[in-house]
């Protein structure tokens, strides 16, 4: 079977400085990967070259049959299948803030997939219901509390139903018990056949969830 | 330590000192009496043959003004005359708080300024002329026949409440101005289609703009006088300054001055004879009455219109470019973005009033816009760079992380900037957007520079007719409000609308 993502030799500089030698990894479908390594060492820069958030300088990115080359990211309009194949999950949530947890779920279904409002209203509250946040639907991004948020932002980025999640720190602002929950949440996403890449620091987490554990190195 | 203290409070005390020094030194000299300069007050920006820069010694002035006061100030017994520069429209004012002895600067004898202050004997007959361009001399002969027609003048005059009377019977509608050169020069290019103004100035302006410009029509439209104004309290010096121009009209020194200045002619010799006659009734004053205050609420409540109306343009033409200005500046290619960066800069950088007037007359020879439009235009133009920084710095404002998730769902530019930045950086925006819009309701006062009759300028006029701004004033701030205090109520009413996103409400 081939492998969901494929990041081949990919080397990332900022200036003269080399974040990313020559890094190499695979994602299969159902399987959760650790990215893991200190500060600095180029996880999220790692996550945000797939996401096509930043561009890279040498090697190749394959998700699900849909390749990104080196140099300048393309632009959005050549990025379509990639933006459906592949959904992100950023460290400080970044949930649109004029609308409701609600509504950050559903807007992406209808202003990019074109569902209809019942539709997208379905989805969202299906959603939201299996991440437990559903009590929470109402409410704005700012009146939530950091696990209610993550959960949210779990929420609007699989409402594509994207093949690839990338979550960038996802333990960072939870404590202990959300922190089992968390990991029980992905379990069930890659039991869904979903590929999971995640940038922690967490070794504990990692190691309690995560199929295989890359780790990187200065 | 000690030292440089004392040293410092030393110079302390020096600086208090100059300042006191100067202040005594520039303070205006109280009344009449034993002081041996007779202290006068007039606009050099009338120019000659009023009162003018002298060309051999600018800091001199010069003009038939001028002599008459040196005339009086030696009938007086004073040493010399010193002279006051003071807005024209501001001559009584002035000399009512004590900063000059006596007004002359073509001052007209009016009922009003008869009943508010102490007016000398008249030393000038002047007239009332229209002058029209040369192809209308032969249809145009007197105001009824510029029925429907725009006349300028100057802002409260004679000749602009004629005007005013006359618009009821004839229908002119007339155009005021704050200076007397421009309603000639529009005359010219046809933004009005005739002039009413006092047959000096309308002399003069022939000679600067050619005999061939305009036509000064022979039949005067009315006759006034030119007079001296003195404080209310200050009538004893009145009478001892009209004993001097009754001498001087006996012993021909008027005459040699008007003549000097060219300004001589039959009218002023019978001007002259029934003074000393004691034919010269005081015109009976009209008491400022409540009937006056009323008299003057529809066109107060016409001119709120036009200042609403000019403002609420001009923020929408201020709106709609700076959005495109913003857009320019954070979304645009470099040659874009360093156009939007230059215009906002120069505009940001210059007067608003030097823009106005090279909108409305330095573009006159590309393109003669009318009054109102060059005004929204000015306006707008120039708020829409103050506008356009506060969207680029909302839309700044909006987290980049937001945009890139917005990216990793499969928005498009458009999108992102339609569903997710637009929306919160308008949020951001409106509070210092109303702030602009109260701000640009009373910097549109400005726009009287260029004939349109605001709320300031109808309140001028009515001040000056009235001969008191205590009641105008008040009503003209009352109006002020009323239209600034429900739009700081609407923008309090959106926000509240908006919800509760941008409140800092983390109740969880």
């Amino acid at each position: 079977m081939s492998a969901l993502l494929t990041i081949d030799r990919v080397h990332v500089r900022y200036d003269s400085r080399e974040v990313l030698r020559g890094l190499s990894l695979e994602v299969a479908r159902g399987e959760i990967v650790a990215l893991m390594g200190p500060s600095g060492v180029g996880k999220s820069t790692a996550l945000r070259a797939v996401a096509a958030l930043q561009p890279f300088d040498e090697g190749r990115i394959e998700i699900d049959g849909f390749s990104l080359r080196p140099g300048p990211v393309a632009p959005e309009s050549r990025l379509v299948p990639l933006r459906r194949r592949v959904g992100f999950v950023f460290q400080a949530h970044a949930l649109f803030e004029h609308l409701t947890a609600f509504d950050n779920v559903t807007l992406a279904l209808r202003h990019v997939l074109r569902k209809t409002r019942t539709e997208a209203d379905a989805t969202a509250s299906r959603l939201l219901q299996a991440l437990d946040v559903d009590s929470r639907a109402g409410a704005w991004p700012r009146q939530l509390s950091g696990g209610e948020a993550q959960r949210v932002a779990i929420a609007r980025a699989l409402a594509p139903d994207p093949h690839l999640l990338l979550m960038d720190e996802p333990t960072a602002a939870l404590d202990p018990v959300r922190r089992g929950t968390l990991g029980a949440t992905l379990r069930h996403l890659s039991g869904q056949g979903r590929g999971l890449l995640i940038a922690t620091h967490d070794a504990e987490f990692a190691r309690a969830n995560a199929d295989r554990v890359i780790t990187l190195s200065t | 330590m000690w030292l440089r203290g004392f040293r410092l409070r030393r110079s302390l005390y020096a600086l208090i000192a100059a300042c006191f020094l100067l202040l005594s030194l520039s303070a205006p000299p109280q009344g009449s009496g034993a002081d041996s300069v007779l202290v006068w007050g007039g606009d050099a920006e009338g120019g000659a043959p009023f009162v003018e820069a002298d060309p051999a010694n600018p800091l001199r002035v010069r003009g038939f003004d001028v002599e008459v006061a040196e005339r009086i100030a030696r009938g007086l017994g004073r040493r010399l005359a010193r002279f006051v520069q003071v807005q024209w429209a501001s001559i009584d004012q002035s000399v009512e708080r004590g900063d000059f002895d006596i007004g002359l600067s073509g001052v007209e004898d009016t009922p009003t300024r008869r009943a508010r202050h102490a007016v000398t004997l008249p030393y000038f007959e002047f007239r009332e002329v229209l002058a029209v361009r040369p192809a209308d001399r032969e249809r145009i002969r007197t105001l009824a026949d510029l029925r429907g027609r725009r006349v300028a003048t100057l802002g409260a005059t004679i000749a602009y409440d004629l005007l005013l009377a006359a618009h009821d019977s004839t229908g002119v509608v007339a155009v005021s101005y704050d200076d007397d050169v421009h309603p000639y020069t529009d005359l010219v290019s046809g933004r009005v289609d005739a002039v009413l103004l006092d047959h000096i100035i309308a002399q003069r302006a022939l000679r600067r703009l050619g005999d061939q410009a305009f036509v000064i029509l022979p039949h005067a439209v009315a006759a006034g006088h030119y007079v001296g104004v003195l404080a209310q309290s200050n009538a004893a010096l009145r009478d001892s300054v009209d004993a001097v121009l009754r001498e001087a009209m006996r012993d021909g020194s008027l005459e040699q001055i008007l003549r000097r200045w060219d300004v001589w002619d039959p009218s002023q010799g019978v001007l002259f004879e029934r003074v000393l006659r004691g034919g010269v009734a005081d015109q009976t004053p009209r008491a400022a009455g409540t009937a006056r205050v009323i008299a003057y609420l529809p066109s107060l409540a016409r001119a709120a219109g036009v200042t609403l109306a000019v403002s609420a343009l001009s923020m929408a033409l201020a709106v709609i470019v700076g959005l495109a200005l913003a857009s320019a500046r954070v979304y645009g290619s470099g040659w874009l973005r360093l156009s939007a960066t230059i215009y906002i800069e120069v505009v940001r950088g210059t007067p608003l009033l030097l823009q106005l007037f090279v909108i409305y007359y330095g573009l006159a020879g590309v393109v003669r816009l009318p009054a109102f439009l060059a005004a929204v235009l000015a306006l707008g133009l120039n708020y829409a760079a103050y506008e356009a920084e506060i969207y680029r710095g909302a839309l700044q404002a909006v987290p980049r992380a937001q945009l890139e998730a917005a990216r990793t769902l499969g928005f498009s530019e458009m999108q992102i900037l339609r569903l997710i930045r637009g929306p919160q950086a308008l949020r951001y925006a409106l509070a210092p957007m109303t702030n602009d819009f109260v701000a640009l309701l009373k910097d549109s006062a400005l726009v009287s520079v260029i004939t349109v009759v605001e709320l300031t300028k109808q309140t001028a006029i009515f001040a000056t007719n009235v001969g008191s701004w205590v009641i105008p004033g008040i009503l003209c701030a009352i109006v002020y409000l009323a239209l600034s205090l429900p739009l700081a109520r609407l923008a309090r009413r959106l926000e509240r609308r908006w919800g509760g996103w941008g409140g800092g409400a983390h109740a969880a």
